[in-house]
């Protein structure tokens, strides 16, 4: 589904991604790991198509087509989800209209009719279920008062409501009390199928408690140094990254 | 430039959509002003001595008067000379029904989305229409007779009406009140008419439509609209000029008189020809617009979607006469490419117990300068009077400008008075977060400005609600930042 091949990237002069490959297959879920500064949310937002990052060498494909070549939107509409790190408030606009003119933007893009209201109510109903979310919060400015437990079960629900193919969640557990963790994590594992693939991207290793990963990457210095499975989350949790650092200047 | 200036840059560039003109045969005054130009369309509209001698005191009084410079707007000094202040479209008899309106104009109209065929009406908008200097056609007049709502142009309501067009105009806005009111007193051509009596709750939203056709023609309209004891009624306004590379004066002047428990509402969706992108051309539009809550319990609420226009200035006000009265003003204006706008409202508090509301939004694009300007004025006898003001500027780009000065005299301790302003920018961040949910810059921008506009445009009617929306979006297109 997705192939990252020797992807390098830079904001202004500096270079942040130096080399990373990846390939995500249908149906897994893969966890980025590793110590802050090291590019990960980097590695989330060149993948989003985010400009303030320079792709200097490298590929992407995803589901066959050149990623690196499409726009923010066109990607989106492709099938790729980002659950922010911070989610950004828009007065005035509420998760329902956002959500409506979103869906109605991909389903055009995708050649399907658009929703009419009935259709997109009762779809709403049924994401609201899923990922246990506040109706009420969903009227609400998109975002604004929201606390952080909320934000983050809004991008959730946000990721139900359009049924990507990749989802990429960027440091989705911080800020989050253990309730909070296990509600986001619930309504994650529920949208999961063989088709779909997700991207955990965190520093700590408690979300993998919830959000089983099929593989374990670390990340370093804009590399992928390590490669494992859900024990080297273990591994790593119990020894620090220092060891992996420690690793990496031995070496 | 930053990708962000770029794509609001981009955003901004659209183009006019209502820039045609239709060729319509015109019979018009000289060029110029003097006393024997007031004469000529005083006797063009066959009006009684009276007005005459009303339009010769404005024009002397205006004569001695210097043309405001405090507004935050620059322009080159205007040549009064050079304005035609007379143009009417050419129409061999005077229609009686619609059924004699030249097809032309109802063509003209109906490329502007407005129907003057009444059966064709499903959403019960009575449309008063003027071309120029003078109305066309009005629609649902007799309907609306049967309630004893006059609904009519001014040259007919001088005709038909005289004792209360005597008795009313200039009482809100007299002849002397500013330079381009005493210029609209000495010139104004037509405008609407409405009186609603005692009681009676308009059933339909009653509109104005007004366009400039002709060239280096001034429009200078006049709109008064009367409000009975306990009646209701609810006005809209909607502009459109063509594109033209001369600049073209608007000066009109708007009065509203609201008895006790009178309730008005007035909205204005405005959308003069802006200039092109280079800022050429475009309509000045110095406009004078006052309602008085003359009775007790009465109540008067502006709403302006301001998107047209190279420079606006104006200042829609409320004088809270009555005790009990309350004023709202909401206003959403936008500029671009060159437009200035320095607009606001004054809400003076003179009876007790009165209330104002003021919720400003401007947004500002492109090399636009955008001003807020509104006085909440508290007399001493003003017991217990409350004001709530928000004024929200919202910033695209890094070469345009907001400006907000508000004045505050409040002379009475028991006044609550609160000003609340915001100044903010639409973000990258904003617009990279609906990208990545799959809509597309300029459907982001129209998304962010009308959420941020949303109070506003809430206050329009249903069916204006939408256009102002999707105007917003146009007149910001090419503009992200």
């Amino acid at each position: 589904m997705l192939k990252i091949k020797n992807l390098h990237a830079r904001v202004e002069e500096k270079a942040i991604l130096n080399g990373i490959n990846l390939e995500v297959k249908p149906g897994e879920v893969h966890a980025i790991m590793g110590p802050n500064g090291s590019g990960k949310s980097t590695l989330a937002s060149v993948l989003a198509g985010r400009e303030d990052f320079e792709v200097t060498q490298g590929e992407v494909e995803f589901l066959g087509k050149d990623l690196l070549d499409m726009n923010p939107e066109d990607r989106a509409r492709e099938g790729i989800f980002l659950a922010f790190q911070y989610p950004v408030e828009i007065p005035g606009v509420s998760t329902v209209n956002f959500m409506k003119t979103a869906l109605n933007k991909i389903r055009e893009y995708r050649g399907q009719d658009t929703l009419d209201a009935v259709s997109f109510l009762t779809m709403m109903k049924e994401k609201i279920k899923l990922v246990e979310i506040d109706q009420s919060l969903l009227n609400r400015s998109l975002n604004e008062g929201f606390s952080g437990g909320e934000k983050k079960r809004n991008e959730i629900f946000q990721m139900a409501m359009l049924e990507p193919k990749l989802a990429i969640l960027d440091e989705t557990d911080s800020g989050l009390d253990i309730d909070a963790l296990r509600i986001v994590a619930n309504g994650v594992n529920k949208l999961r199928t063989k088709d779909n693939a997700t991207i955990v991207v965190t520093h700590y290793q408690r979300l993998l408690d919830y959000i089983v990963p099929d593989y374990v990457h670390v990340l370093y210095k804009g590399k992928i140094v390590k490669s494992g499975t859900k024990e080297l989350a273990l591994e790593l949790e119990e020894k620090g990254y220092d060891w992996i650092k420690d690793e990496m200047e031995v070496a | 430039m930053s990708k962000d200036n770029q794509v609001l840059e981009e955003f901004t560039s659209k183009e006019y959509e209502h820039g045609w003109t239709i060729d319509l045969e015109s019979d018009s005054a000289p060029k110029g002003l003097n006393e024997d130009i007031i004469r000529f369309i005083s006797a063009k509209k066959s009006e009684p001595e009276w007005l005459l001698e009303w339009r010769l005191k404005a024009y002397r009084h205006w004569t001695t008067m210097k043309e405001p410079k405090w507004p935050n707007v620059h322009y080159p000094e205007i040549n009064f000379q050079d304005i035609i202040y007379y143009s009417a479209p050419k129409q061999k008899v005077v229609p009686k029904s619609l059924d004699e309106v030249d097809p032309e104009l109802i063509a003209t109209f109906k490329k502007l989305g407005i129907s003057l065929t009444e059966q064709k009406r499903l959403t019960g908008i009575a449309v008063d229409a003027v071309i120029d200097s003078v109305s066309v056609a009005t629609t649902f007049k007799e309907k609306l007779g049967e309630l004893g709502i006059i609904f009519c142009s001014f040259s007919e309501a001088v005709r038909e009406h005289p004792e209360l067009v005597k008795k009313y105009l200039g009482s809100v806005v007299p002849p002397n009140d500013n330079y381009y009111a005493a210029l609209n007193s000495a010139v104004f051509t037509d405008g609407s008419f409405c009186y609603i009596p005692k009681g009676v709750k308009c059933p339909m939203e009653l509109s104005t439509y007004f366009r400039i056709n002709a060239a280096n023609t001034g429009q200078f309209e006049r709109t008064l609209i009367v409000a009975e004891e306990a009646s209701y009624v609810s006005y809209l306004e909607g502009c459109t000029a063509p594109m033209r590379d001369e600049n073209q004066l608007h000066a009109a002047v708007v009065e509203l008189y609201a008895m006790k428990s009178a309730e008005i509402k007035y909205s204005t969706v405005q959308n003069w020809y802006p200039g092109d992108k280079n800022g050429k051309g475009g309509i000045y539009n110095f406009v004078t617009k006052r309602g008085i809550c003359a009775g007790d319990h009465s109540k008067i609420s502006w709403t302006q979607v301001e998107t047209g226009s190279s420079i606006t200035w104006k200042y829609p006000s409320c004088i809270l006469k009555g005790d009990y009265s309350s004023g709202e003003f909401y206003s959403v204006a936008v500029t671009n490419n060159y437009q200035q706008a320095d607009t606001g409202t004054k809400m003076i508090h003179i009876g007790k117990h009165t209330r104002s509301r003021i919720v400003s939004k401007g947004i500002s694009a492109g090399k636009s300068q955008n001003s807020y300007r509104g006085q909440v004025h508290i007399l001493k006898r003003a017991e217990n009077a409350r004001n709530f003001s928000q004024c929200d500027s919202l910033l695209m780009g890094d070469q345009c400008g907001a400006h907000t000065f508000p004045y505050i005299d409040v002379e009475n301790k028991s006044a609550h008075v609160e000003h609340e302003a915001t100044t903010s920018k639409i973000g990258e961040d904003q617009i990279f977060y609906c990208q990545q949910r799959g809509i597309d810059e300029e459907a982001a921008v129209a998304l962010i400005v009308n959420g941020y506009a949303k109070e506003v445009l809430k206050q329009l009617p249903m069916e204006f609600a939408v256009e102002a929306q999707k105007l917003l979006a146009l007149t910001l297109e090419g503009s992200v930042g």
